[in-house]
This record gives structure tokens, sequence and C-alpha cells, in this order.
């Protein structure tokens, strides 16, 4: 551990740090803007000068000479000095530079309160302006409904083109102009093409790209209430802070968590949040009797839900049955396995899905595979992913891998140049395009493809293959999956081979294909892999934030509890955040709901959004979601992870299992279902160390979600009552709803927002941790529920798929993921709904030619025995022939089966 | 009378202007340089080179030799290795490149090829400053001929015509550009011996230092250090510039003094007298009469408080306005920082509006010291390159010695050579 002397004062750092990341990690205020913890150090910007002294006699004699501390790497016996008259001039002397042209406009700027621009103006000291030339203007963008651009404010620190570009991959988006007129957008107004793109806000170190979701109903950061949050619009568990006023929820933060988001999220997480605000949420609960329908009181529906909950417990066995969800919390799924049975308890979940959850669970619970983290998905160094368009379907992972990529190549090029990693322009500039192994095999085209080694586009059966060839491959074996799969012979050789070079192999594969095959090939090459020495990762990617959970929970198939009803062996369902239309074919959902009505029977339906589901309900109860309510998820890593509410309780909306358990008459309390749960599914219980449990208390005290500045706090009800009301309480937490609470740094779990004394904008992140890019001091918040297990067997992994034949005349239809429009919640909010693609059928263009069809025809889409639904046609040249794909999170498909044959015909024209 | 001896750069040029074809080249003893480097081993060339005391002639004055010796050698070296000639020649006042690409295109071409033996170059870039557009002409013919007849041998060259920006002259903000990218300059180190053009081990030249090379390895590094009057070996291109009455540029042994120069350029033009003169293009600092006998070489001027950078020196006189000049110049530099780092994006813009506004007449008290003051941030390691600390040169020089002259045009709110012939 290198020594190091600042000030005349000595010591110990890690190996391997900048100055800067060394006296940040020490707790230093030394103020900066271009260097960023995860982007490295480049040196424009010239603010975290220091002295650096040749050695003691130079420091004693007051010499030395001004470096950047960014720049200059903390090595043993480096003696600096951060105190020096002239680097505090220069430093204070760079902020006066910055603000010549920057606007007087913080009262009126959205940055104004997390802004590091201010923090680091009022750090440096410098206050009065000297400049009396004109400011320099430029005209903004649009960039589109995410992400708003005020280019006055600029500072020309280079963090956004840098992140755009160079770590997010971005290509619409570039820095334009010399001199002090830098333009810092797109070659032409536009939506912002990056999956990425919101990040932006939190990167800007001032008010150039702010949140344009927050501008809808702005306030300030301090007079937001805030909570440890989880993301609920994909698998990942990305860790948030919403920021709540007046009742509704502002805006999203990524909350750092070095395991898994580290600094960023997807726009899906960030921007996903305002389908709260949506016309389709349910807010009071509702009846519907005889087909007419009318708002209830919330008691009036908990005494309907009561008895509701009394006829499950009277009735013979099995009259009622449970339909849980991957997108309800753990709590949530096991309050109502508990109210109706684990034998009537059902998973919200599409049939063939189903299968490949549960599969996938299996595997993990066997403790043979090793599911890597996010943060080990950045650290490997060759990797295959079968079967996922990751930047859709798993968007985070998809930008770790990015990064990932870049191991080989700095560790072959730039270590032994003896160029630093956080150098990173002369990182980049050693390495140029070079990327690690990284090899796709997919059905449509993605945006990894750019850093790819090799792409291969082929049916899901025949990614499947590509993955039994590799691990066949890997086996030496060319007698059995070898000579099968000899399509793929070549390519697999090469797989194999990037697979065995590398010292933290990865494969990545999931259930977005809806492709068995494809998970038993990664799990073979696994397998094969571990024989060869080696220790994989596989990473397995599910679509919604329990899914997981969900399967480790157990549930028995969707169809299973359909047919219930059916055969009249059941007359009351409870469905528990979920839509049964997007989980089961339209007509056999259909006949569900009429079914249980014909029958006399009940439904009742626990949610936060409306749906054709909610809306055949008996008994519709507003359910709180993750960002309201309190609950645990377990990420596609098997990562538990609780989230807590932003909202104080209002009586018209509780979390599902909260509504579950008054209805029998129990006082609901957060730690008394993890109890339960943890007793009952003995290998959940890790999973109680997810947060402290809400008797915690720090010093005395809650932890506050709400800052010591924010403001109204007697005032801000006075509108419907004068008198300040009692704060609210909640029973689930160990946080408050108010200002007052523990003000040092609570355990990661419960860090509702970042700030440290000085430290205002996102930038207050870095004091949380232990030292620069390490976990929270304390340790990163979540537990991992599936070890690997030393010694354990690699589950049998079945045979190769047949190949895949195209047929005349008829296509596989599959689904093609969006980030925008693919998740249902997100896809609600205003600004994500507005980026979500309409409907479509795409083919590839000779199938299109063949079949006569051309781009945007009006097609009928038909998978076999379904309905078909009208769509525009697209033509995706990627596409293999005898594929089509439809976008995931069109309704009327979801529930389809997807995978499934289908056709694709012309849609007559209007008689 | 000037022959290969006396005058390697130039002695053969056409007087009429035109260029030096391949036979005319061959004829001057052209190419003989390469015959001998090719039957000299490559870590000897550079050995001579070295020996030669020959000093980048793009105005850093850096080792050539040494240069090249950075890069890795051998088996092992990191492929393909480049040589970038820097004939982007954009410093105000500087011509000198110029008239060898013009008139000796064959000369500069055989220093690349000694050099990309020297270091076992794959492959040369000369990178070209846009508006020479019939040096990139003759440049072209060179080519062809030099290739025609077997000279290229063993490498590759490229010609590549700059879109044009004060910065794609600096080194590694060239590397950049010839990357297409933006001609930000390069974290160094790594220096691009170790990482350069695309990541790989590179030498950059300018086309006077490469010019230099032929000879010494035709003639000897004896004969070469002798050409010049002082340790930094061989000949130099020297220029001036201003109001004299022969502007030009002359050939002469290293460490010709100031004088010598000037009076071959015919001393001032009638009526005027000299004032200051910045000796070796825009971002040098003024030298003053009492200078005239300072040898151009790197050491005596740098001695005498400036910097010989390239040679070309632009004069002052006494009826020009030195505020006026110094505005121009850094107007120029303001306008070409490449908007990297905030010392000089933000304050050259600052001096640049200040020093406008003083010879408006809107100059107000205490601009002189913001001036002094924004120097003092383009001071050592405070920028990102040497451009901004380039512009303080002549500005920090201009306000030391006619401080006078800034202070009239603030106490009398005008320009005071208000009419002066610009």
């Amino acid at each position: 551990m290198p020594k190091i002397h600042i000030d005349g004062r000595s010591y110990d750092v890690a190996p391997g740090q900048n100055l800067l990341e060394a006296c940040l990690g020490l707790g230093f205020h030394l103020p900066f803007f271009c260097w960023h913890p995860a982007m490295g150090s480049v040196g424009a910007c010239r603010q975290c000068a220091i002295k650096h002294f040749k050695d003691e006699a130079d420091a004693k004699a007051n010499g030395g000479r001004l470096v950047m501390s960014c720049m200059t790497a903390a090595e043993e016996g480096i003696r600096i000095s951060v105190d020096d008259p002239q680097v505090v001039a220069f430093r204070a002397s760079i902020i006066e530079g910055m603000m010549l042209h920057h606007p007087h406009d913080c009262p009126v700027c959205d940055e104004g309160g997390h802004c590091h621009l201010q923090d680091m103006t009022v750090m440096t000291g410098h206050n009065y302006r000297r400049y009396r030339f004109s400011k320099r203007t430029f005209r903004n963008q649009y960039l589109g409904p995410l992400i708003n651009h005020e280019m006055n404010r600029c500072i020309q620190c280079y963090r956004c083109v840098r992140y755009y570009r160079e770590y997010a991959g971005g290509a619409d988006f570039n820095a334009f102009g010399i001199s002090d007129h830098v333009f810092f957008g797109r070659e032409r107004d536009g939506v912002l093409e990056n999956e990425f793109a919101g990040n932006l806000v939190e990167v800007c170190p001032t008010g150039v790209f702010t949140d344009a979701t927050l501008k809808q109903h702005y306030t300030r950061k301090w007079d937001l209430r805030w909570t440890p949050s989880v993301c609920p619009h994909c698998a990942l568990g990305c860790n948030t802070s919403p920021g709540e006023r007046y009742g509704t929820v502002r805006a999203v933060f990524n909350r750092y968590n070095s395991a898994v988001n580290g600094y960023f999220l997807c726009d899906r997480g960030r921007f996903g949040y305002e389908y709260l605000s949506s016309p389709e949420r349910v807010t009071l609960a509702r009846q519907r009797r005889d087909g007419v329908r009318a708002d209830l009181t919330p008691e009036a529906a908990l005494a309907q839900l009561t008895q509701a909950a009394a006829g499950v417990a009277a009735d013979p066995p099995g009259r009622w049955i449970g339909i849980g969800s991957p997108r309800a919390s753990m709590e949530s799924n096991f309050a109502l396995r508990q109210l109706v049975g684990a034998e009537r308890f059902f998973a919200g979940v599409e049939a063939h899905e189903w299968e490949l959850d549960t599969r996938i669970a299996a595997i993990l619970r066997q403790g043979a595979v090793h599911s890597p983290s996010l943060g080990e998905v950045e650290r490997c160094d060759a990797a295959l992913v079968l079967g996922e368009d990751l930047t859709q379907t798993a968007a985070r992972m998809a930008l770790s891998l990015r990064q990932a990529m870049r191991q080989q190549p700095l560790r072959e090029i730039c270590d032994p140049l003896k160029i630093p990693h956080w150098l990173d322009h002369a990182a980049r500039e050693a390495i140029q395009g070079e990327h690690g192994p990284l090899f796709l095999a997919t059905t449509a085209a993605t945006k990894l493809d750019d850093i790819a080694t090799h792409t291969w586009r082929a049916a899901p059966d025949d990614v499947a293959r590509l993955g039994y060839a590799v691990a066949a491959a890997l086996n030496l074996d060319q007698d059995t999956a070898g000579t099968v799969t000899a399509e793929w012979r070549a390519a697999a050789a090469e797989v194999a081979d990037a697979l065995l070079a590398a010292e933290r192999p990865l494969i990545v594969t999931g259930v977005s294909s809806g492709n068995r095959g494809q998970i038993e090939a990664a799990l073979a090459i696994a397998a094969a892999l571990a024989v060869r020495g080696k220790h994989p990762a596989v990473s397995f990617v599910l679509p919604e934030c329990n899914t997981l959970g969900l399967a480790l929970l157990g549930a028995r198939p969707l169809p299973e509890g359909m047919d219930m009803v059916r055969f009249g062996l059941a007359h009351g369902a409870i469905v528990v955040e979920n839509d049964l239309f997007r989980r089961a074919p339209a007509e056999e959902a259909k006949a569900f709901l009429a079914q249980l009505d014909q029958h006399g029977g009940h439904l009742v339906v626990l949610d936060q959004i409306r749906h054709a589901t909610a809306d055949a309900a008996e008994l519709l109860l507003p359910a709180a979601g993750v960002t309201e309510g309190s609950g645990t998820l377990i990420s596609s890593e098997g990562r538990a992870q609780r989230f807590f509410t932003v909202a104080a309780p209002t009586p018209n909306r509780a979390e599902s299992w909260s509504w579950l358990e008054a209805a029998q008459g129990h006082t609901p309390a957060l730690d008394d279902m993890v109890a339960q749960l943890c007793a009952l599914v003995p290998e959940l219980e890790p999973l109680r160390q997810a947060a402290p449990p809400a008797t915690l208390r720090l010093a005395g005290q809650k932890v506050a979600r709400e800052t010591h500045r924010f403001s109204g706090r007697t005032s801000i009800d006075a509108a419907i009552e004068v008198s300040e009301p009692k704060p609210p309480v909640d029973p689930d937490a160990p946080l408050s709803f108010t200002m007052e609470g523990y003000a040092a740094q609570p355990p990661a779990a419960l860090i509702p927002y970042f700030w440290s004394p000085g430290w205002n904008s996102p930038q207050a992140q870095l004091p949380y941790q232990q030292r620069i890019n390490a976990p929270l001091r304390g340790g990163d918040a979540g537990v991992r529920l599936l070890e690997q297990v030393a010694g354990s067997q690699f589950p049998c992994a079945g045979e190769p798929p047949p190949r895949f034949e195209p047929k005349a005349g008829r296509w596989l239809i599959i689904r093609l993921y969006h980030l925008f429009g693919s998740e249902v919640l997100s896809g609600l909010g205003r600004a994500v709904g507005s980026l979500a693609p309409d409907a479509y059928v795409a083919l590839n263009p000779a199938d299109a030619e063949r079949a006569g069809l051309k781009e945007g025809d009006a097609v009928r889409v038909e998978p076999d025995g379904r309905r078909g639904y009208q769509v525009p046609l697209r033509l995706l040249p990627e596409l293999p022939v005898g594929v089509a794909g439809v976008p995931a999170g069109f309704a009327a498909l979801d529930g389809a089966g997807l995978p499934h044959w289908g056709t694709v015909t012309a849609e007559a024209p209007h008689a | 009378m000037a022959d290969a001896l006396t005058h390697p750069l130039t002695f053969n040029l056409p007087p009429d202007g035109s260029m030096l074809a391949l036979d005319a080249y061959r004829a001057g003893g052209g190419y003989q340089g390469l015959e001998a480097a090719r039957a000299t081993a490559p870590a000897a060339i550079t050995e001579q080179v070295k020996a030669s005391n020959l000093r980048g002639r793009g105005g850093a004055g850096f080792p050539t030799g040494l240069k090249w010796s950075v890069l890795p050698m051998g088996p092992s070296a990191r492929r393909p290795k480049y040589i970038v000639v820097n004939a982007d020649e954009m410093e105000p006042g500087t011509f000198k490149d110029r008239l060898l690409m013009e008139q000796n295109p064959h000369l500069l071409l055989e220093g690349i090829a000694i050099c990309a033996r020297a270091v076992e170059a794959e492959m040369a870039y000369i990178f070209l400053r846009g508006e020479y557009t019939l040096a990139a002409t003759r440049l072209r013919q060179a080519i062809t001929e030099a290739e025609a007849a077997g000279w290229t041998e063993g490498f590759r060259l490229h010609l590549h015509t700059s879109a044009g920006r004060y910065m794609c002259g600096e080194e590694t903000g060239m590397l950049n550009a010839l990357e297409g990218k933006r001609a930000n300059p390069r974290t160094k180190p790594p220096y691009p011996g170790i990482s350069g053009l695309w990541g790989k081990p590179t030498v950059v030249n300018n086309v006077e230092t490469l010019c230099n090379v032929p000879g010494i390895l035709a003639h000897g590094v004896d004969w070469y250090r002798g050409l010049g009057r002082t340790a930094d070996g061989g000949t130099k291109l020297y220029g001036v510039s201003g109001r004299v009455q022969h502007p030009g540029l002359w050939e002469l042994p290293m460490g010709t003094t100031v004088g010598e120069i000037l009076d071959l350029a015919g001393g001032m033009r009638p009526g005027l007298k000299l004032r200051g003169l910045l000796p070796g293009g825009a971002s040098t600092e003024f030298l003053t009469p009492e200078h005239l006998n300072v040898a151009m070489d790197f050491s005596a001027v740098q001695k005498a408080g400036s910097r010989m950078g390239t040679g070309t020196m632009i004069v002052l006189d006494d009826q020009a306005c030195p505020v006026g000049m110094t505005a121009n110049l850094t107007h120029f530099f303001a306008r070409e920082s490449c908007g990297w780092c905030t010392p000089c994006w933000s304050g050259l813009g600052w001096a640049d509006r200040i020093l406008q506004a003083m010879e408006r007449g809107e100059g107000n008290p205490g601009n002189i010291e913001k001036l002094e003051f924004l120097t003092g941030f383009w001071g050592p390691g405070a920028t990102f390159c040497a451009l901004a600390p380039g512009a303080a040169e002549p500005l920090l020089s201009a306000v030391k010695y006619f401080r006078a002259d800034f202070e009239r045009h603030i106490v009398e709110h005008r320009c005071p050579y208000e009419g002066w012939d610009a």
C-alpha cells in the first residue's frame, strides 16, 4: 500500500489510484470537473491542481510544481500539497474562467441545489465577477422528451461527450466548434438515440443536460422526499432514489451500488417512473356488481376483501385460487400464497416463459453455476451472448459489457506500456478500436454489435445449436453434439478458444428468445469450461423485477389455475399485480373471466394500473408498487434487495401484501412477512439481511427521508389543513417521513439520497464510498441468495434442438424487444410511452418479397390457433428467413406464447 | 558560392521557383544519403543523427536522434510503426517548410525514407497544411517519381492535406486529426514514440528537420556539426517578415546573429526604426534592438529571454502599435484554441477581449494587471499543451517592453498609433 505525503502528513492509500482519487478517498475537498469516477482522467478542466514536490527538501523549501492530481499517480513516497497558496489561487482562477460565460441563472436553473459547479465554486471561494464582456451564447436543441438542453450553461468539461460516445457507445452526439464556443449536442435537433442518454443529467456537472420529465413538475432536490428503492422496470435490480413531493414522484436518481448499477441507470429505469402519474393508475378501490362500477371507500374495500378472504378460508379447499406476479414483491406473492395455499397459488407468467424461469431458478439453486453481479460482468474479459438483445432486455448489463470488453486490451496493450487504466484518453488512444472477445448470437441486430468480435443472426433454435457446438468444441467431443451442430463448427471453435483464453469468461442468455435450448446450451458451455479448469460466470437474463423471486418462491403454472376455473374446481380468483391478458392467449384469458362470471364466481384484483383484468374485477384494490410501497425483490443475479416507499401512507393505497394481511385481521408489518417467508422457505433466509429491520435506530433515531433543507414542513398541507398534521409514520422501515433523523451515513440499504457537507450534486455519492469506486462504507445494499456451491454437479444439459427449417408461407413469430415499450409499467409513462414503437410485424425483405409484401403494408399476423391482428409491416434485413418479429409489449400478443408458428398475410382491403 | 556542402537544403533550388524534379535532385547528389543509410544498420543511423546534434526545427528544438531512439525496435515492437511529418505550417510569420516542399520535395522524401529505415517504420504520412495546394501538387509528383524509382521501398508514404486548424500542428493534435478525431492534444506521457498514431510507435518530425537528415548521412556527422557556428549543428532556414526592405528566407549557418539576418533583409524600410521582433514565429517572446548580437540558435535565444522557435522572425517597427500587434496575435491564439483546457479556452478569450477593447479605446485601469494575471494562468503545468503558454510569450513580453504603450491606450482612451498601416 503506497504511503503518500499531503501537506506534511502521511497517508496510506490503495495502490493503482491517481492523486485525485486518493485525496477524495481521504476526505480532502479537492475540486474537479472532467474527472469522473467511472470514466477516469483526461486533464481537461485543470480544476484539481495541486503542488508536487520533488522530495522532502523541495517541500521544505516551498518549491514544487503545479500538476493535475487526476493525471498523477499516487505512487509510494510522493509529496504533494493541496493547501499551497499558489494552487489554491490557481483553482479559484479556473472556476473564474469557467464562470466567464456561465449564466447567473441559478434561481431558475433546474440544476440549482444539486449542481456540482455550484459546489465547486463555493469550495474554491470564487465569488466576484471580473469579466466585463459579453458572454457567448448558443442555440439549444430539442433532444427528445427525456433530456433538456441549455448550452449557455456549459463549462466545456467534456464529460458529456466522453460519456455518451466513449463510455456508452453513442454516435449521435458530439463536440462541435473550438475555442470558448464548443457546442455539445447533436448534428441537428432530434431525440438522443442512446439508451443511456439519461445519465447525462447526472454526468453533466451543471445544468446543460437536465431531466425533462422533472421539468414537468419541477422541485428542488432539497425539497424532495427521497427513499432507497430498486428499479422495477427490468430484472437487474438497479438501485434508485426516487424523489417525491405533494404526493407525486418527480424524478429518479441513481443510487450507487458498486456491485450493481454503479453510477448509471438506463433510460427506462430513470424515466419510467412517470407511469405513477399515468391516467391508468388505480387510485381508488372499486367494485363491479351486475356490470355497474362504483368507487369504494378504503374501509368498504377492506370489508369486501375481508369477506373474500373469509371465503377463501371457509370454502372447501380449492374453491379460490391466487395468481401471483413477477412484478410484485416477494412479500405480496408470499401473502397471496399464504392466503390461498401453496397448491392453489399460480404464477402469473405466460406458461412457456414460466417453464424457462423455473428451469433457471433450478439451475441457480443447484449451485453449480456462478451468477455474476453486474460489477463482475463489467470485469469479465470474454463473453458469449446467446439470444439476448441486452440493450433492450437488460440494458444496464449491456453498458457493463461494453466496459468489460476493454478489459483485455487494457491488460494486453496498456499494461506493458505502463499506461494506467484511469488515464482514460491515453488508454483509449493506445487501445484504439480493440475489444475483448465478445460473441453475439441473436435473432436480430443489437446495439452491442459495434464492439462484437463476431455476430451471428439465427433463429432461436439455431442460436441454441451454436451454443451446443461451443460446448462440444470445449469438450473436444466431436461425435455427439458436434456432429449434429456441424454447421457451427468453425464459429464454435473461435468462441471456445476465446473463452478458454479468458481469465473471467462470461456466458449470457435468458428467456427473451423463449428458447429452452439456449439456456441448456449455456449450461453445457459452463460445464465444459469448468471441466477445462475455468471458472465461468453465467448470467441468466430474466424479464421482470421479481421473476426470479417468484420462481424461487414456487408457484404452479398458470394454465393449471385457469383450468381449475374452467372445470369448476374454483370459483374465485385473487390476482395480484397482473393482467392475465399479457400472460395467456387473449381468448383464453377472456374465457377465464367469462367462466368466473358465469359461475357466479369472484375476481379480486390488486394492482397499481388498470388493464383488461382489472376492469373485469368484482373488487379492484389500489396496490402500491415498488416506488410507493415497501418489500423485497430478487434480481436476476439472485440478489435480494429491499425497497421502501417514498410516499407517505394513504388509506387509498397499500402494498398487496398489506391489503391481504389486513383482510385476514393481521396488523400488516413488513418484517413479519419477511420472517414468515424465511421460516417457510429456508433457502430464502438470507433475504432477511437485505435491509435492517424497522426497529433499527441509529443514535436513537430513524433515517430521514427528507433533506435537512426541506421547505414548507409546517405549511405544505396548509391548503388542506391549516394545523400542522402529525408526521406520518412508516411501520415498515427505520426511515422517517420527516427532516429529522440520523445525520451520518446509514447502512447502504437505508440511504434515501446522497448528500454530504459541500457536496449537493450526484458526486455526493463519492464521500459514501470506502474509497473511490469501492463499495459503500458498511457494504453495498442487497444480499446474494444463490452462491456457487463447490463440488456441485452441473444439471444435465439436454440435447440440441433440431435445426430451424423455414416453412413456406408460414413464419416462426418471435418477440423483438424495445427498451421503451416492452415493459408494461414504464410504457404507461408519458415520455417513455411516447418513445415506444407502435405495433408492427417485421420480416426479412426476401420473405416479404416472396409473399408480395412491402414495407408499411397492412398485414395480419396470426399465430396458429390464436386471434390475428392487423399491423403494419416492417422490413428487417438481419432477421433470418422464416422468422417474423413482433414487438414485446404489444399487449395483444404478449400472452400468445411466442415464439409460435403462424402466418403473416396481406390484409384484405376494406370491402 | 552556395553548394551542397554549404547550403544543403537550398543550394540547387531553381531560381524561377519551380520544383527540383527527381533528375535534377539526383544530379545534385540527391538520395545519396538514403543510399548511405541503406548500407547502414538502423540503430547506427539513429546514432549518427544523435551525434549530429540535429534538433527539431518545428520550434521546440527536441534532439531528433533522441526522439527516434525512443521507438521500440526489433521483432517484439508493436507494428506498424509510423512516421508523421508535421507539414502543417500554421505558425504566424512562418513559411520555411513551404519553400522546401514547393521547391525541394525530394529532399523531404529522402529524409523520410532514411527515418523509416532508422526506426523500421512501415508507414509515413505527410500532414500538410490545407492551404499549401502548390506544395501538395509538387509533393504528389515527387512521391510518384520516388515510388517509381524505388526510393520509398520498405514503407508506404501518404500525403494527407489538413482541413486546417492551428492545433493540428501540435504533434498529438495532429495524430488525432489524422485519425479523424478532433485535433485536441493528447495526454503525454505516453509520448508518440510509445503510443502514437493509431496507438502505435510513431515519430513526428518537422519538414525542415527531416530535410537535414540526408546531408548527415551523405556527408557525415563532423561535416554537419561543422556547418553551424554553435553547438547546434547544421544550417537553418531563417526568415524575416514585417516592414523591412526585403522580407524573405535564407539558409544560413545555425547561430547566425539576429542583426546579420536583418541585414540580409535590407534593414528597416526608410523612415522606420526597429522596435522589437519575435524571433521564431508568433509564440515567442519579443526581443529588442539590444539583442541584435544574439546568435539565433536554441540556447542563445533562450538566454536572451525568448525562444528561437521556427527561426522566422516578425519585425515590429516604431510606427506600428505594439498593443495592436499583440491584440492581433492573441486574437489568433484565442480563435485557434482547441477548447480543451480551461486556462486556454477561457483565458485566451478574455485576454483577446481586453486587448481588443484597449485598441478601441475602451481599456480600463487594471487591464494590464489582468493581462499579467492571465499569462500567469498559462504558466508551466497549468495548461494541457503548449498553445496557451506560447500565446503568453508575446503578450507577457509586450507588456514588459512596451508597457508605456499599453498605459497610453488606457489613459488616452484611444490607440495612439491610430491610422497606422497594419
